[in-house]
């Protein structure tokens, strides 16, 4: 229990690392800005309660925004992911539900089911920042083109980064 | 009343979710309508620390083109004093001058981040209060206009980037004087746009836009860009693309500029 507790904590920090200090300095494109912070909300465990959930979506948005001097954006659109969460679980569950034991990777349900679950959440999540970013619908167009490709990216890496998890356990 | 707390604990989910959206939502279109410039300073030291240990690294990259430029602005700076050294006039008067009347102060700062892609771009400067900036004080450099200080701390300062949609200042066509206003509309970093020029001035294809020097912040005659595209929008305005001289993808050096009749300025302005 402490064990798995010290081990988000650690992909917390991690991944905050990861987004403000390489990810932020690494402009590639206008249109393509990966936010890769919001892999921490897909990996938590199934059972985590519904309000843990939300406050951690709070820190983490709240977080992300102290670094990049966005007050509330961020934040917003990662309390709205982690809202559609539970929900987004519950569309793509299989038949007999998820097992105990398990967490939501592509080692435990395959890669179809977590490009399923993570893509539903990343677009849900990008939608919600750029056109609160934007504030108007001014732009509706070139904005959405910014969310496809930008959400499209931070899939990729998402996906990858499930290679570079150690698997500690089959049975 | 135990009714009412089955019903807080059957839909915690959904009220903690409003409470917490309601909040960030707020703050978000706080930041959106205005800025923030106590939560701004309050922030920037936190991420000016990370920041300046990754721009000290960068800076490597941009040697060649930063001794390019600043060569050539020695170049510049040589010839404009070699001309003061011919008319007998003095160069530099102390901050305090009131014989002279110098106006504007230059500090200059180095970029430690800079955001490009964002529709909101900032920069940060490692020069503070403590060296003597403000809020609201221009920052250009070599090139020209760069934006408008917002955040100060003892030693940062967070600057509101000319490729902000918050960013507005006034500008004019250097062949003319007719002025305008400039502002991002979030296309392109490289180019942002003049309004409110009249239709019946004559605008071509390169001509420079140059500050006006109406607003206090920036002097008359900083450099902004180059009309790339003029076009006619609701009736009687131009709607004018700008090229802008700076590029900001490759700002390391910038000057920060304090204007020293400030509030001599904006006292008289106010009255109208």
């Amino acid at each position: 229990m402490i064990n798995s507790l010290l081990r988000y904590i650690f992909a917390f920090i991690l991944i905050i690392l990861v987004q403000v200090l390489i990810l932020d300095n690494i402009q590639f494109s206008r249109y393509a800005v990966p936010f890769l912070y919001i892999l921490f909300l897909l990996i938590l465990p199934f059972e985590t309660p519904g309000w843990l959930l939300l406050i951690l979506a709070f820190v983490l948005g709240l977080t992300v925004d102290l670094f990049e001097h966005t007050y509330g954006i961020h934040t917003a659109a990662t309390v709205f992911a982690a809202w559609l969460r539970p929900g987004v679980l519950k569309l793509f569950s299989p038949r007999d539900g998820y097992m105990s034991n398990t967490r939501p990777s592509i080692s435990d349900y395959g890669l179809g089911w977590f490009l399923k679950y993570s893509a539903t959440i990343i677009f849900a999540h990008h939608f919600f920042l750029f056109y609160f970013e934007v504030f108007s619908f001014h732009h509706f167009f070139s904005t959405l083109w910014r969310v496809i490709v930008s959400s499209a990216f931070t899939l990729l890496l998402v996906v990858l980064s499930q290679f570079f998890v150690h698997k500690p356990r089959t049975e | 009343m135990k009714n009412l707390l089955n019903l807080i604990y059957k839909y915690h989910f959904f009220l903690l979710f409003i409470l917490l959206e309601g909040i960030a939502t707020s703050m978000g279109i706080r930041y959106n309508l205005y800025q923030k410039a106590g939560f701004v300073a309050f922030t920037e030291n936190i991420s000016a620390f990370f920041n300046e240990s990754i721009s000290s690294f960068s800076d490597y990259f941009n040697l060649v083109e930063t001794n390019r430029k600043l060569s050539l602005e020695n170049t510049i700076l040589k010839n404009q004093l070699q001309r003061v050294y011919r008319s007998d006039e003095l160069f530099f008067f102390g901050e305090n001058d009131t014989l002279h009347r110098q106006k504007y102060f230059f500090t200059s700062a180095r970029v430690i981040s800079n955001t490009v892609t964002r529709m909101h771009n900032y920069l940060s400067l490692d020069k503070g209060s403590d060296q003597g900036i403000q809020p609201e004080m221009g920052v250009v450099c070599s090139e020209g206009i760069v934006g408008v200080t917002n955040g100060v701390t003892r030693n940062y300062t967070s600057v509101l980037s000319v490729i902000n949609l918050n960013f507005h200042v006034s500008a004019k066509l250097k062949k003319n004087n007719y002025f305008g206003t400039i502002s991002w509309d979030g296309s392109d970093y490289r180019t942002v746009i003049l309004n409110e020029i009249p239709y019946h001035v004559n605008v071509a294809k390169g001509d420079t836009i140059v500050t006006s020097g109406y607003s206090a912040i920036f002097p008359e005659g900083i450099p902004v860009g180059t009309v790339e595209e003029a076009s006619v929008e609701n009736g009687s305005f131009y709607r004018i693309k700008v090229k802008l001289f700076t590029d900001f993808r490759h700002l390391t050096y910038v000057d920060v500029i304090r204007n020293l009749q400030k509030e001599e300025q904006k006292k008289l302005q106010s009255h109208d």
